[in-house]
């Protein structure tokens, strides 16, 4: 029955987030949405690996650059003004195609080194692919590209009412693939991974493939995060698509939130990114990142299940899916 | 054809400038109870990490039941029917007692086999992992979280678990360490239920000499990474060398 239980919340989530943009028609709650969304995207792909397997990636904003980045490449193929709308559809995939194939050289590259050697790989690769765009001509190089996305839109009104409704449907798109994961053998493997690689390995799970496996979709998930970017800021440079926000809010809010599940991210993802977003308006926009500090030291110290893991324990089910 | 189980000729293992295992042959015959004995730092583990996979020779061959195990990974020899405990238990702390059993038996022993739903496999799994703690005695503690268990517990688990793989071959490494007499009788009476009663081959490593001279049919004594002494258990203790090994000179 729980698995039912899901699926109506899917379909409840589709339905929702299209009919949202017939009723609320200020763009900019749509914006800030969409923001919340994407971290929801960006929490969920990390916590496929780090949540799952137990490795902690810092170079998260790298992945997600790479996916803006190829959004950016493809609209550079065509003359100025004339990308056609449809090819959003065709920046998606690429996206997460381009930063999948990145994250599985990754894996083959790194992933022999454990703990915080890997971690360290993953800043060290952000950096490179920062590098590589900084100095990359075409889509602009360090001083930037102008994105105007086509006048005529897919399916909606408004940019805006389109880039919220896709964003929603990776989300909810994103929290099924962690679900299957999870409750798969690939899941149980990693968590074996997770709690000891070498006991793993010896109890039969094949530790590399699955790495691989986690490293390939977590790549994906970034990529295609990062691909509606360039429409949604319309002017893009690596500096802010590279920015430590994403790589830090990737981390801090599935261990916020509760690395172990697939609700975590998304309850992480949801309140810090609101928190965020509110704060940026009311306060500050350069609160953001210290109300995540903040939250995350007094986390790790004092709930370090996170939301997920306080629930469970005050409301006494330890399986609170 | 041959009755050797596990065959392990001249097998050399250095870290660095240090030799741990010197042309170490050893060979396990299928059913044996065989035991591997030898002062502290003289090469058991690491001799177990190489027939393992955990390590890589630098030397020498490991053949498994006809098969040469030169360059597969440690899931792909548990597959081939090896498995091990740990000296220091190693479990999957964020599982339950069932939950660590139930790895090995859905990514070894059930591997392959189709189950018609999801439901079927998790009822599969659960049935042969709970058969497993029965035999070992734990079955009460089958839900309990591995992160709060006993010392005898904890070893059982760790035998356990790498029953859930069925192996052909077990590899206990010390996994009576620590426990007081009755209790190392207890894990006696499981290794031998399990050698007698599923034909499993069972290598063990153990300082503790009263168990392993009576559960050993064969023993091999290493010293400094060199074989020093292969016998009976009763002619072993009187070998020359076994006693310098242990006493000096
Ligand atoms: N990964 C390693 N790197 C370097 N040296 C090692 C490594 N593993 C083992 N050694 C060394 O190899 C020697 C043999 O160690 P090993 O653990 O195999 O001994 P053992 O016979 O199992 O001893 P014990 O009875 O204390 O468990 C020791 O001197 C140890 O320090
Ligand atoms: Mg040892």
């Amino acid at each position: 029955m729980k698995i039912s239980v899901f699926w109506i919340g899917v379909a409840v989530a589709l339905v929702v987030a299209l009919l949202t943009p017939h009723v609320v028609t200020n763009e900019f709650y749509l914006r800030t949405a969409y923001t919340v969304l994407q971290f929801v995207v960006l929490a969920t792909a990390w916590n496929i690996l780090g949540g799952y397997g137990g490795y902690v990636n810092f170079g998260s904003a790298g992945f997600f650059a790479i996916g803006a980045y190829s959004a950016v490449f493809i609209y550079k193929l065509f003359p100025l003004f004339q990308v056609p709308d449809y090819m959003i559809f065709v920046m998606l995939p690429l996206g997460g195609v381009v930063a999948a194939v990145i994250g599985l050289g990754t894996g083959y590259l790194t992933l022999r080194l454990r703990g915080v050697y890997f971690s360290i790989a993953t800043l060290a690769l952000a950096v490179v692919l920062q590098t590589l765009v900084t100095n990359w001509h075409f889509v602009g190089g360090a001083r930037g590209a102008s994105i105007l996305p086509p006048q005529t839109v897919p399916i909606f009104s408004t940019w805006g009412e389109f880039l919220f409704v896709l964003m929603a449907i990776l989300a909810i798109a994103s929290l099924a693939v962690a679900r299957y994961i999870e409750r798969s053998w690939i899941g149980r493997g990693l968590a074996a991974i997770r709690d000891n690689e070498e006991a793993a390995e010896c109890m039969g799970v094949p530790t590399l493939k699955l790495k691989l496996i986690g490293c390939t979709v977590s790549g994906f998930l970034f990529g295609v995060a990062g691909a509606p970017l360039p429409y949604y800021v319309n002017y893009i440079e690596p500096v802010s698509a590279f920015n430590l926000v994403y790589a830090v809010n990737a981390l801090a809010m599935p261990m916020i939130g509760g690395a172990t599940t697939w609700i975590g991210p998304l309850l992480g993802a949801v309140v810090l990114g609101t928190a965020q977003e509110v704060a940026r308006v009311t306060i500050s926009s350069e609160m953001n990142l210290l109300i995540v500090g903040v939250l995350l030291v007094f986390f790790v110290i004092a709930a370090p299940d996170g939301f997920v893991g306080l629930a469970r324990k005050y409301l006494g089910n330890r399986k609170s899916r | 054809m041959s009755d050797v189980l596990l065959q392990c000729s001249g097998v050399v293992k250095t870290f660095g400038g240090f030799t741990a295992l010197d042309q170490v042959s050893v060979d396990v015959k299928k059913g044996e109870r065989f035991g591997l004995i030898g002062p502290n730092g003289s090469g058991k583990t690491t001799l177990i990490n190489c027939i393992s996979g955990a390590l890589k020779n630098d030397g020498g061959t490991i053949t498994f039941d006809g098969t040469d195990m030169a360059g597969m990974a440690p899931h792909q020899r548990t597959r081939l029917g090896i498995c091990r405990s740990f000296q220091i238990p190693r479990p999957f702390t964020s599982m339950t007692v069932l939950e660590n059993l139930a790895i090995p038996f859905e990514y070894v022993a059930l591997r392959g086999h189709r189950h018609a739903s999801p439901d079927a496999e998790a009822k599969a799994v659960r049935e042969g992992a709970m058969a497993i703690l029965t035999e070992m005695g734990m079955a009460d503690k089958a839900s309990a979280p591995s992160s709060g268990l006993t010392q005898i517990e904890l070893r059982k688990l760790e035998l356990a678990r790498a029953m859930a793989a069925k192996p052909k071959l077990l590899i206990s490494d010390e996994a009576m360490a620590g426990l007081s007499n009755s209790e190392v009788d207890e894990i006696l009476d499981i290794l031998f239920r399990l050698n007698e009663q599923h034909g499993i081959t069972i290598v063990m490593i153990e300082h503790i000499m009263r168990a392993v001279m009576r559960f050993s049919q064969r023993v091999v004594c290493l010293d400094a990474g060199k074989k020093i002494a292969e016998a009976t258990p009763d002619l072993i203790v009187k070998d020359p060398n076994v006693e310098r090994a242990y006493l000096g000179e």
